[in-house]
């Protein structure tokens, strides 16, 4: 059914923190690789070692410059996936029904089986967490990795995201955003998280921690020494040396 | 956003089609016999025609059927059925026209207002999007209503009728050229509200994610062509109104002549539906530093 559930308590999310993420791509690729062989179709590429590479992705990270009005321009890395929106418009556009929002957890899927490729869902989403698999012709997305985070076959610390397992900074959190007591709530509460682009009123489930305060660039240690004023004696030698 | 050749196809001939089909079904035109095989057949032709062209873009369309399922939310689900019934209700009135027995003016209507509904389903499809703030108007439904009105009312030779239509379509064009400039500005969405870093400083796209394209860049990051939107304009306004307009009022209507209002007519729509898509800026090209 393409009609949203009523709010769920139990919201499933991710936490992303843009202070951490140092743009490495290793959850581009832990994200590729496990949902190449699992849940539905398979990511496919086109003209993979041809010049026009092309490819569905669930998640991809992009780097922005930020210059702020009065400090050195700053490199954020940021990793962009399905918010898993309460309000998800990909859902209820939908003309098949493929596209659903489950009432549990709150997780934004598509079966496959159902969907025909229309692409309305695609542009539905404000975020561009939707491609429409070329090989497949069926809409793909971010399944919060469903078949690993209630996998009993896996050992217990698996049982997360691949993306945030693989993470070597820790920048992505996976957890209950609807519980204010769980790990990610008071995370995003300590630090403001943020929703992207809350005038499209979807209402994401997923929140980005903005990087922390820099600093001002601090002086060198050494610094004070560069401008020594010598004195007594050295002082007199210092003048006598500046004649010749 | 990319403009896909075979929505563009079905967007412009199923509107004409079912804008035909509603005016024969008011009685604008009575035409009898064989006459009356070849108007409907034209409408049924051009509102079937389209609906199968819009198949050609699906990734799966052996599924088509499944859209009829979510017809409580979605707009494509109900343009779906509304075409359906429109299509099944218009047929006793297409074959009593074409018998030439009469039919009560009931069936006729409530077809037509059916035909009607479905342009405006399809309408909807766009204008729901809160995606693209250039369709997210109203103007997108009297567009579209418009260019059925006017097609229909050409192609059954009420003359009067559509070039009103005709001059309503151009206005609502101009009108929506105008609206549509400044609307995603107004909506406020920025590649700073989209990152989130815009209370930061100034954010601008370093690096992209990949080097390649992708599917969405392919399809709604589309700007090729935008150099060529002044003359698009001019030839959609004139084509689809300025021109048909004086001939429909001052021309008698022969069937030649109203198929040449009927083709200058047409390019035009081509032109400005062309537009349509392809002026459509999604938000999602933030992320991009392109839209
Ligand atoms: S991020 Fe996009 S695809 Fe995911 S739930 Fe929100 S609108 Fe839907
Ligand atoms: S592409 Fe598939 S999931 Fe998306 S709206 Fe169309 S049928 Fe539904
Ligand atoms: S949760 Fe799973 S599917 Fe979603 S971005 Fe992470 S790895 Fe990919």
């Amino acid at each position: 059914m393409t009609a949203l559930p009523p709010p769920s308590a139990k919201k499933l999310g991710l936490v992303i923190d843009l202070d951490t993420c140092v743009g490495c791509q290793a959850c581009v690729t832990a994200c590729k690789g496990w949902n190449d062989q699992g849940y539905g179709a398979p990511l496919s590429d086109m003209d993979a070692y041809g010049s026009a590479p092309c490819g569905t992705f669930l998640n991809r990270v992009h780097s922005y410059e930020v210059q702020p009005e009065a400090a050195a321009p700053q490199i954020i890395n940021f990793p962009r996936s399905c918010l898993h929106c309460d309000n998800a418009p990909c859902v209820t556009v939908c003309p098949t029904g493929a596209s659903y929002k489950r009432a549990e957890d709150g997780i934004v899927l598509v079966n496959e089986s159902a969907c025909i490729g229309c692409g309305l869902c695609a542009w539905a989403c404000p975020y561009g967490a939707r491609e429409l698999d070329a090989e497949a012709g069926v809409m793909k997305k971010c399944t919060l990795c469903v078949d690993r985070i209630y996998n009993d076959n896996l050992a217990e610390e698996d049982r997360v995201p691949a993306c945030v397992r693989t993470c070597p900074t820790g920048a992505r959190h996976f957890g209950d955003l609807g519980d204010p007591e769980s790990a990610v709530s008071r995370l995003v509460a300590e630090r403001g998280g943020y929703d992207l682009m809350p005038e499209m009123e979807t209402k994401p489930v997923n929140k980005y921690l903005p990087p922390r305060k820099k600093g001002a660039v601090e002086a060198s240690p050494l610094a004070p020494l560069l401008d020594v004023q010598a004195t007594g004696f050295a002082g007199w030698l210092d003048r006598l040396l500046e004649k010749f | 956003m990319h403009p896909a050749p075979s929505v563009i196809l079905f967007t412009v001939l199923s509107g004409m089609g079912f804008g035909l089909l509603a005016l024969l079904a008011l009685g604008a035109a009575q035409p009898l016999g064989l006459a009356a095989l070849l108007h409907w057949g034209l409408g049924y032709g051009l509102a079937v025609g389209g609906l199968l062209a819009s198949t050609f873009h699906l990734g799966n369309p052996q599924r088509a059927l499944r859209a009829f399922t979510q017809w409580r939310t979605s707009w494509l689900s109900r343009e779906g059925w509304a075409s359906v019934l429109t299509l099944f209700m218009l047929a006793p009135v297409a074959l009593a026209a074409i018998m030439g027995a009469g039919l009560p003016s009931f069936f006729g209507a409530t077809g037509a207002a059916m035909a009607l509904l479905t342009v405006y389903c399809t309408a909807m499809i766009y204008a729901q999007l809160k995606t693209v703030p250039r369709w997210n108007h109203w103007i997108t439904p009297v567009l579209f209503l418009l260019f059925a009105l006017t097609g229909g009312a050409i192609l059954t030779g009420r003359n009067g009728f559509g070039a009103i239509m005709a001059l309503l379509l151009g206005a609502a064009l101009f009108y929506s050229f105008r609206r549509g400039d400044g609307a995603f500005a107004e909506r406020g969405a920025t590649i700073g509200s989209a990152t989130g870093l815009g209370a930061l400083g100034e954010v601008r796209q370093f690096a992209p994610p990949h080097t390649g394209g992708n599917y969405l860049m392919n399809e709604m990051i589309f700007r090729v062509g935008r150099k060529h939107v002044r003359r698009l304009r001019i030839i959609a306004i004139l084509g689809a109104s300025l021109l048909p307009a004086p001939i429909l009022v001052f021309v008698p209507p022969l069937p030649w002549v109203m198929a040449v209002a009927a083709v200058i007519h047409l390019v035009g729509a081509f032109a400005a539906r062309w537009l349509f898509f392809a002026e459509a800026e999604h938000v999602v090209g933030l992320y991009y530093d392109a839209h």
